[in-house]
């Protein structure tokens, strides 16, 4: 599965698209940081409820393709255009964690 | 490579803003240096998860990174209140992080922990009152 399959999914906007040929390795839920620092998969995508500067940190330094922003949560303008910088694309929900990460993980045969 | 890379960073305390920047620069600078990455996973978490503590518990401090043909060499220096008990702040869970930092994901007790799991070689030098010094290393 690429990042495009998932622009493709009707329950998620994309705010930063990243690089649609990217392919995805796993889903992975978590909304502790720190957990996530060390169990955030390369490649992977990243469906949590913690949207700050730090959630762009993690992602960056655990080479995750893309995060998913759940039940409405945002993130700031300049922390996107971070994201943007460094090709990693950010999407939105208003679903739960798990409903969101179940249609991708459905979606992708992952 | 045969002379050592040395890479200085200032980190300010309390700014979550900018928690990170350190580790991600070094983690850029790696990667441009071809090391393999897993060897980068590990330095990026290992020095983010200390870059974090100098922020949240000892208001900063300044963190020098040197690269060398068998190694990668972190050290975190602050002037912080110190650890009174080390065992202790290794478990994993244990932490003494304010509700707010909570907030923002942080203060899981986790740190510590991955940091030790992530390095080869890890040693904390601490003086209640005075601050902490982590050194880790990662054999390339
Ligand atoms: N640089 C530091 N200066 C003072 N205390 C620290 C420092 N780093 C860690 N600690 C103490 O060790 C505890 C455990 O650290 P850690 O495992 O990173 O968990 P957390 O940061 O989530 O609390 C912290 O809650 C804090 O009490
Ligand atoms: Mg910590």
């Amino acid at each position: 599965m690429k990042i495009k399959d998932i622009y493709e999914l009707p329950d998620c906007r994309f705010l930063v698209k990243g690089d649609p040929e990217r392919e995805i390795s796993r889903v992975f839920c978590c909304d502790l940081l720190s957990i996530a620092m060390s169990k955030a998969p390369a490649g992977g995508v990243w469906v949590t409820v913690m949207g700050n500067k730090n959630t762009l940190a993690v992602a960056s330094l655990t080479d995750t393709a893309c995060i998913v922003l759940a039940e409405g949560v945002s993130l700031d303008d300049s922390t996107l255009a971070k994201a943007e910088e460094e090709g990693i694309a950010v999407a939105a929900t208003e679903l739960p964690v798990f409903d969101m990460a179940l249609q991708i993980y459905k979606a992708g045969d992952l | 490579m045969s002379e050592a890379l040395t890479f200085n960073y200032k980190i300010d305390g309390d700014d979550f803003t900018r928690a990170g920047e350190a580790s991600s620069s070094v983690k850029n600078k790696l990667k441009q240096l071809g090391l393999d990455s897993d060897i980068i996973r590990k330095v990026a978490i290992a020095m983010y998860e200390g870059e974090i503590n100098m922020v949240i518990h000892a208001d900063g401090g300044s963190i020098t990174v040197t690269v060398s043909d068998s190694d990668i060499t972190m050290v975190l220096a602050d002037h912080g209140p110190g650890i009174p008990d080390i065992e202790k702040a290794m478990q994993e869970g244990y932490s003494t992080a304010r509700p707010e930092v909570r907030s923002l994901g942080f203060g899981a007790g986790m740190g510590l922990p991955n940091m030790k799991k992530y390095t080869d070689e890890m040693h904390i030098d601490t003086v209640i009152g005075q601050g902490t010094t982590i050194t880790m290393k990662v054999h390339i």
